[in-house]
This record gives C-alpha cells, sequence and structure tokens, in this order.
C-alpha cells in the first residue's frame, strides 16, 4: 500500500512524457505521410508533363507548332496540325492495317493460346512444368531475330507485305504471354465451381461455357486489349515484314527523317492516345495480369 | 485431376500453341543460325559474323547499348521502386496513383520517342522552358549528333520515362504478396523507413526484382524505334544496326548475326542476374 | 432405391499415395452415412470418387444396382454440396438453384415450383433475386443445399458443407440439415472432421484413417466400442482415456495392475492372462470420490476446469494422466487426493501393440 502511494506523484509526470512522445510520433507520421503525398504527385508529374505537352503541341495550329519560344498553356487550339497528319498519304490505310493486325493478333492468340492457358491452370500433366518453362523462355529471344528469317519465309510463302504476314508475328510475340495470363485468369475461377456444375448435368464443355467463361470473361477482355496494345505498338517486326502495307507505326518510321514535324508530333500523339484509355480500362486488372505472369 | 479419363485432354489443348510456336518461333530460330552461320552460297561459313565485327559501326553501336543499359537499368530500378512504395503505402487514391504510373506501359517505343523529340529538339519545350527561366539565352541544339551525350541522354530519359512502369507493376505485385504483418513487425521493433525497405522490403522482393531486372535488360537490348525517333542517324544501337543490314544493305545474313549477337546478350545477362541474385526456391511464388 | 455399394476402392495420386486403399462399403437405401476421418484420410477423395470428380484405380461404384464407376457425374443422379459452397457467383440465388434443373431442359413452370419449394424449405424465399455477393455465409450456404435437393437426387453428397460457419450458425444449421435430411428420406453422404457433427447426423459413421475404413457403425456403437485405440481417441470430448497395465493373476482371478493397485477385470480377457495391455474408459464413465473407497484407485489432482455443467478433471495415477468428468460440487483442488472408482462394464481393453479392441466378454 505504502509503495503504491509513494509511486502516486510519479504518475503525472510519466503520463506527460508519454503524451509528448505520442505526439511527436504523430508528427513524425505526419511529415511522412506528407513526404510520400510529395513523391507521389512528383512522380505522378514525371509521367504526365511530357503527355501534356505533347497534345498542346499536336492540338496548336501548323504554323504554332514550330513556334519558339512554346508556352506551357497554349493560345489556340486547333486540330489543324492532326487533320493534316490523318490527309497525309498512307495515313489511314496503315491505321486501318494496324487495326485489322490487331484484331486478327488478338483472335489468333487467343483461340491458340487460351485453350494451353486452360490446360496449364486445370490439369496435373506430365510435360505441364516443360510447356511452362517453354513459353517462359520465348521472353528472351528478341524480336529481330525472328522478324529476319520470318521475312525470308513469308517471301516464299507469299504472305510478305500483307497484313496476315505482321499478324502471324504478332500472334507469336503475344501467345506466350496470351498463355500465361489465360492460364492465371482460368486459375482465379476456382474449381470448385466448375465440379459443381458437373455434378449438375454439365458436360465438360457445357461446364466451360456456362460457367468459367462467364466469370472468366472480364479477365480475358483485359488480356485481349493488351494483346490488342501490344499488335498497336510494335513496330520492328511490321516494318521489316512490310512495304507498301504498313501499319501506323510502320508508316511513321519509316517515313520519319524525311517528314515535317508536325507530321511526326501528331502521329506520337495518335499513337499514344489509344494507350491512354486502354490501360484506364484494364486498370484494375494491371497488377493481376502482369505481376503474376512476370513470375 | 480428371484422372485416366481425360488423360489425353490436356494435350490435345497445348497443341495448337505447341504448333505455332514450332513454327513462328522454333523454325525461325533454326533459320536465324542458319541465316547467320552461312554465306550467300549456302555454305557454312563466318563470312557475316567477320563483317560484322569489322564494320565500323558494330563498335559503336555495341558500346552505345551498352552505355544505355547500364545507365538505363539502375536509374528505371530506382524511379519503379519509388512508384511502387508509394503505391504500397496505400495513400488516398491509390487506383489513381497507380493508373497514372502505369500509363506508359501502353505506349510505343516510337510514341514515346517522338514525345521526347518535341521535348529535346531545337524549337521544342526544353530550350522553351530553359529561355524562359533565363538558364539559356538562345535555344540548344540537343539533338545533335556530334553531342552523343545529349543524345544518349535523351534516349534515357525517353527510355526511362516509357519502360519504368513495367518494372513498377512487377514490383507492385511483388510486395503485395509480402504479408502486412513483416511491415508491422518491422514497426514494433522501431525501424526506420529506410530500414524497413533495406532489411525487409529488399529481401522479400528478391523474385520480383530478379524477375523485373532480367525482363526489362532483354527488352533494353532492343531498344530500336526510340533511337531512330531520338537521334536519327545520328545514335545507333545492335538493333538499329540489324534494321540498317536488312533493308538498307539488304544482307540477311550479316542482319542475322546481329540478331544473334544480340540473343546472345540477352542469353548472358540473364544468366548473369540469375547469378548475381539467387533465389532460394521457397520464395519462388 | 439408392443403395451405394463400394467394392474394393482404391485411388493412388502420383503414382504413389495411396489416398483410398481398398475401401468395401455399402450404404443402405435411405441412410445417411457420415465418413468421418482426420484431414488427408481420404474421407473426401472418397466422397469425389461416388459423385465422379475422380476415378478410382480399382475397384467399383453402384449406385442403385447400376455401375457408375466409368460414369460422369451428370450421369449419376448425384447432387453435391461443397466445402466451399461452389455458388454460382454470377447467376441470382433462382439462377443458381435452378440450374441443374435447366441442364434437364425440365419445363419453366415445373422449374419455377420446384425451385421455389426448394427456396422454402432452406428459408431462402425472401433472397431469389439476390446475387451471391449480397448473401452472408450462412445464406449461400443454403443456397447450396437448396440446388443440391432440387435435384431430387437419388443420392445427396455433402463435402464438410459446415466447416466454414462461425460456431453458433453451425449448431443451428446443424439441426436444420438433420430434418431437412429426414424429410427428404434421401440416401446421403456427409464428409466431415467433427466428431460431434457426425454423432450428431449420422445414420452410421465409417471412421477412417490413412485410406481405410477403421470403423463403421452407429454412432453409439463407435462411441462405446471402439474398434482400436484410434477410434476411441477420435471420437468424444475430451477422448477416451487410455491407461496402460499389466495382466496379472491372483488367487485364479485375472486383474491389471496399474503401478503399484489394482483393476478388476471381466471374467476373461479375450483369452490373456499375462502381458501389457491397454486400459480405455471415458470421462464420464470413472466415478470420483473425495475420499477413500472401496475398490477406488487412488489419483492426485492436477488441474480442475469447471465447464459449467460439470467439472473436467485432469488426474494422475502413478504417472500415468487421465481427464474425469466430476460433478459440479465435487470437492476438487489442484494437489489433493482423489480416488477414482471406474464402471466396470464401460472398461475398454485394446492390444498395446496394434491398438485393437480386445473382446473381453
Amino acid at each position: 500500500m505504502t509503495s503504491i502511494a509513494r509511486d502516486l506523484p510519479a504518475a503525472p509526470r510519466v503520463d506527460r512524457e508519454a503524451v509528448a512522445a505520442r505526439q511527436a510520433r504523430a508528427r513524425r507520421r505526419m511529415l511522412g505521410r506528407g513526404l510520400l503525398y510529395a513523391a507521389a504527385v512528383l512522380l505522378a508529374l514525371w509521367v504526365l508533363f511530357p503527355i501534356y505537352l505533347i497534345t498542346i503541341t499536336a492540338f496548336s495550329p501548323r504554323d504554332a507548332v514550330y513556334d519558339y519560344p512554346k508556352q506551357l498553356i497554349p493560345g489556340t487550339l486547333s486540330a489543324e496540325t492532326m487533320r493534316f497528319f490523318v490527309d497525309a498519304e498512307g495515313v489511314l490505310g496503315a491505321l486501318w492495317n494496324s487495326v485489322l493486325v490487331a484484331v486478327v493478333t488478338l483472335i489468333f492468340s487467343t483461340l491458340i493460346g487460351a485453350p494451353a492457358g486452360y490446360a496449364l491452370a486445370r490439369f496435373a500433366f506430365r510435360g505441364r512444368d516443360a510447356f511452362r518453362l517453354i513459353v517462359l523462355s520465348t521472353r528472351a529471344f528478341p524480336i529481330v531475330i525472328l522478324s529476319i528469317p520470318l521475312a525470308v519465309s513469308f517471301i516464299e510463302w507469299g504472305i510478305y507485305d500483307t497484313i496476315w504476314s505482321v499478324a502471324l508475328m504478332h500472334t507469336a510475340l503475344a501467345l506466350p504471354f496470351t498463355v500465361l495470363i489465360t492460364s492465371s485468369i482460368f486459375i482465379s475461377v476456382p474449381r470448385d465451381l466448375e465440379e459443381a456444375a458437373l455434378t449438375l448435368g454439365c458436360t465438360p464443355a457445357t461446364a466451360f461455357v456456362k460457367v468459367v467463361l462467364p466469370l472468366a470473361l472480364p479477365g480475358l477482355a483485359a488480356a485481349s486489349i493488351f494483346t490488342f496494345v501490344l499488335s498497336w505498338n510494335e513496330v520492328f517486326a511490321a516494318v521489316i515484314l512490310t512495304l507498301r502495307e504498313r501499319t501506323l507505326p510502320a508508316l511513321v518510321l519509316a517515313a520519319l527523317n524525311q517528314s515535317p514535324v508536325p507530321f511526326r508530333l501528331a502521329a506520337g500523339w495518335f499513337m499514344l492516345a489509344p494507350s491512354l484509355i486502354f490501360i484506364f480500362v484494364i486498370r484494375r486488372y494491371l497488377l493481376g495480369l502482369w505481376g503474376r505472369v512476370s513470375r | 485431376m480428371k484422372g485416366q479419363r481425360l488423360g489425353w485432354a490436356p494435350y490435345a489443348l497445348l497443341l495448337p500453341s505447341l504448333v505455332f510456336l514450332a513454327v513462328f518461333f522454333a523454325a525461325p530460330m533454326v533459320q536465324a543460325f542458319g541465316l547467320a552461320f552461312q554465306n550467300d552460297a549456302g555454305n557454312w561459313s563466318l563470312e557475316s559474323w567477320r563483317t560484322m565485327f569489322a564494320d565500323a559501326q558494330f563498335r559503336e553501336a555495341l558500346v552505345t547499348t551498352l552505355i544505355l543499359i547500364v545507365i538505363l537499368i539502375p536509374v528505371q530500378f530506382v524511379l519503379a521502386m519509388a512508384m511502387a512504395l508509394v503505391i504500397n503505402a496505400r495513400l488516398k487514391w491509390s487506383g489513381l496513383w497507380l493508373y497514372i504510373y502505369a500509363i506508359p506501359l501502353g505506349i510505343s517505343e516510337l510514341a514515346a520517342g517522338i514525345i521526347w523529340f518535341a521535348i529535346f529538339t531545337q524549337q521544342g519545350w526544353l530550350n522553351s522552358i530553359l529561355e524562359g527561366l533565363g538558364i539559356l539565352d538562345r535555344p540548344y541544339i540537343f539533338l545533335n549528333y556530334q553531342n552523343p551525350a545529349w543524345l544518349i541522354s535523351a534516349v534515357v530519359l525517353a527510355e526511362a520515362w516509357r519502360a519504368t512502369s513495367i518494372i513498377m507493376i512487377i514490383l507492385v505485385a511483388g510486395l503485395q504478396g509480402i504479408p502486412r504483418d513483416f511491415f508491422e513487425a518491422a514497426d514494433v521493433f522501431g525501424a526506420t523507413s529506410w530500414q524497413k525497405v533495406r532489411r525487409v522490403i529488399l529481401p522479400m522482393l528478391r523474385p520480383s526484382v530478379q524477375v523485373a531486372l532480367i525482363l526489362r535488360t532483354i527488352l533494353a537490348f532492343q531498344a530500336f524505334a526510340v533511337v531512330i525517333a531520338l537521334a536519327g542517324g545520328g545514335l545507333t544501337v545492335l538493333s538499329s544496326e540489324a534494321y540498317r543490314w536488312y533493308s538498307d544493305y539488304r544482307d540477311s545474313h550479316v542482319a542475322a548475326a546481329y540478331a544473334g549477337f544480340i540473343l546472345m546478350l540477352s542469353v548472358v545477362s540473364t544468366i548473369l542476374f540469375l547469378w548475381l541474385l539467387p533465389v532460394r526456391e521457397e520464395q519462388q511464388g | 432405391m439408392a443403395e451405394i455399394r463400394l467394392q474394393g476402392i482404391t485411388k493412388i495420386f502420383d503414382k504413389k499415395v495411396r489416398a483410398v486403399d481398398e475401401v468395401d462399403l455399402t450404404i443402405a437405401d435411405r441412410e445417411f452415412m457420415v465418413l468421418l476421418g482426420p484431414s488427408g484420410c481420404g474421407k473426401t477423395t472418397l466422397m469425389r470418387m461416388i459423385a465422379g470428380l475422380e476415378y478410382p484405380e480399382h475397384g467399383r461404384v453402384s449406385i442403385g444396382n447400376r455401375d457408375v464407376t466409368d460414369l460422369p457425374p451428370r450421369r449419376r443422379d448425384i447432387s453435391m454440396v461443397f466445402q466451399s459452397y461452389a455458388v454460382f457467383p454470377h447467376l441470382t440465388v433462382f439462377d443458381n438453384v435452378a440450374f441443374g434443373l435447366r441442364m434437364k431442359n425440365i419445363a419453366k413452370a415445373e422449374i419455377k415450383r420446384r425451385v421455389e419449394g426448394a427456396a422454402e424449405l432452406v428459408q431462402l424465399g425472401p433472397y431469389l433475386e439476390r446475387y451471391p455477393a449480397q448473401l452472408s455465409g450462412g445464406q449461400r450456404q443454403r443456397v447450396a443445399v437448396a440446388r443440391a435437393i432440387v435435384m431430387e437426387p437419388a443420392v445427396l453428397l455433402m463435402d464438410e458443407p459446415l466447416s466454414n460457419l462461425d460456431a453458433l450458425l453451425r449448431l443451428n444449421f446443424r439441426a436444420e440439415l438433420k430434418r431437412l435430411v429426414g424429410e427428404l428420406k434421401t440416401t446421403t453422404i456427409y464428409v466431415t472432421h467433427d466428431q460431434v457433427e457426425a454423432m450428431s447426423l449420422g445414420d452410421r459413421i465409417a471412421v477412417m484413417r490413412e485410406g481405410r475404413i477403421v470403423q463403421c457403425g452407429t454412432p453409439m456403437e463407435i462411441y462405446d466400442r471402439p474398434a482400436n485405440r484410434f477410434v476411441g481417441g477420435f471420437i468424444g470430448s475430451p477422448p477416451m482415456n487410455f491407461l496402460s497395465g499389466r495382466i496379472e493373476r491372483s488367487n485364479g482371478h485375472l486383474q491389471v495392475g496399474l503401478g503399484d493397485q489394482m483393476l478388476t477385470v471381466p471374467a476373461t480377457l479375450g483369452g490373456r492372462t499375462a502381458g501389457e495391455v491397454l486400459v480405455g474408459i471415458r470421462a464420464e464413465n470413472i466415478e470420483a470420490e473425495a475420499a477413500p473407497a472401496e475398490g477406488a484407485i487412488a489419483a492426485r489432482t492436477e488441474v480442475v476446469e469447471p465447464l459449467g455443467s460439470h467439472l473436467l478433471v485432469t488426474a494422475a495415477v502413478g504417472d500415468q494422466k487421465l481427464k474425469i468428468q466430476a460433478r459440479t460440487d465435487f470437492p476438487a483442488r489442484p494437489d489433493a487426493p482423489l480416488w477414482l472408482r471406474p464402471e466396470p462394464d464401460k472398461l475398454r481393453w485394446f492390444d498395446p501393440e496394434s491398438g485393437q479392441e480386445i473382446d473381453a466378454r
């Protein structure tokens, strides 16, 4: 009893110290949070500022592209430069080719890759790890090394300089990703659901259509968009495999050093714009698609 | 899983992709090998390799490629790590930050090259801003073939801007695989933020770091359009030499030798990363 | 008629692990059979082979005199409730329950009638238009049950259906399930690792261990006469007490010595007259006394756990521990001596080597 009584007066002081320490900790926390937000904003500016610059340049009048010094807040906005680009010879055709190639690539790689992804996700079979390894290792091979011999083959097969040659090449590039991405998507659909469908009268095929497919669809759509972007952006194979039937990047690259600056900048913006939208659409799947697959 | 009943099913599902990879991956690989080690007459020879090594541009292309990689990879890694840590800190609007940092993921090398061309060109934004700030009194020509240091810097910046997001995504995915308990345990033991990064995060992220570095280095060896867009002919790298030999000189043998050389460098760098950053079995995710 | 007959069922994983090993089991029509065992004992694999989700390496499965060994699940006239519920997240409750009926191309009006009937049975009536994400865990479980029973299958299979529910919900739903299956009179197989669930639900329980059925019988049989040490230890809470002793003969009577004390023994011990033996006795079959009494064994109190309805006393006889269920007014104190009087006809005897029960009658 006495010892407790003696200790009592000391207690408030300990409390004050504790409160002060707590406040100091809270201040440090606030400061840390503040620094984090500053870093977040700075990094965001690093990404966004160049996009802002190309956008205001691409949407300034044609003459203003040459203006110097440039104003960070544009005086007039105009679609003139963009129209000049779109009206330039071959651009519309190349744009159409790019879309066709990307769509064909998407269809090919999904039809060929998704079944393999499903097999990796659902079956334990001999050679499963070997197959995974083959698919993973294809990533080590540069596009360069495939494009040159394939160009030779495509000439022999008579499909050189057509959208088909580029689409086949892009499918070869996209296929490993499609296999691994679809596999991780199918893994995320619980096997129990498929088995429940089997016990409720489904065949393996109807169980896939009625249960697995609807649940995998958002992920598959995101993966498709990714394939589309991959094809839309690819330039090395496209420029090697075509002469007249250029895709948009191939056309821009081949003409780059002879083309006027407004043409280049408008082209840059035009190739950039779809990615802004596509990445926005699949933003919720980014981590799942890339993070998992890259293991 | 389905036992002996459907034993053939997985193989049937794999067949299309195996056939496709055989025709469009394995066969071209073999052909590339043939092209690189044969001469025009179809005889085995090291002629194209000799031509490649003897070419005046070869040394320059190799050195530039290596300089690009040596500067680019650490810069990107630090940037990506910063982005990943910011996202992992679960700030407000974490989805927005992730989206912004991921935007370049969808941007092509060519587009990125053009965007940075708009910045670095003589009448471009960098000159405008520097003059506006009074640092320059007349535009400086950054992208000049007599000025390789600036050309390389521009390419490094453009690539760092464009291709950091892929590393960032891999690191974020890796960070999310680390149980929150670890961070909290570190907090309890009074670890500072820097200690947390060094002692907890980096060791646990090792598998992701390894994958990101390998993937990024392989892609960096293939840098091509960004160099052409920014430097035109002022700077050359291995891929653009392969392209030049194929399309300008119509010599697919030397082009294939370049391709083979790039492949070799990719394999060597992959082995190097696997050796420098060994990942223990239990860390594989 | 849906009698299930399993003959020599063997399932081998990875060419070496015998997950299910030569199992023979016959489940009568309308019987509620529980497969009980610790995790990894093969009970779920056995059920999945009855469902057709796995195929045995050897043996035959027949349902209602029809050999279904090689048939896929949809041809077996079974329904299954999964541990994870496996409710389809992209379908409403109604569509979930109607899923199987639609696969059978049953008329729309009939489907509506049956789905609503099944939903009524599991009290899901007001939730038919909801999606699973809008339901609680318990409600999702009801959807899974409704989806299975609406099929009016010959056999209802349930794989640990209650294990993902919290304790109170599990208790309520267990009783409800018992009522429901009792009304349906469908042959049911129920897999669980929870011995209380097994006791409360099953007409019979098949206890499994390492791929084999070690005992099959009514809950009371299994509780009262465990076939071996494993079953006695697995069933009952607390598990059966096991004390090792040695058989001795004095004045022509058999006795078993526990340390320096003697335990009276039934007339025969399966013909054994010497050697070691394992005595099994359940906590509630031992009378505790606070004072020395004729024929009682002296012991020392170690731990006293008041459980409301009774005291659970951990006592030591020599260096062997056992648990005793004592009345709440029993004056138990740690370290105090106490005297134990086991009910003679509840004593069970086991071979110390094999663990098998010795028939002492």
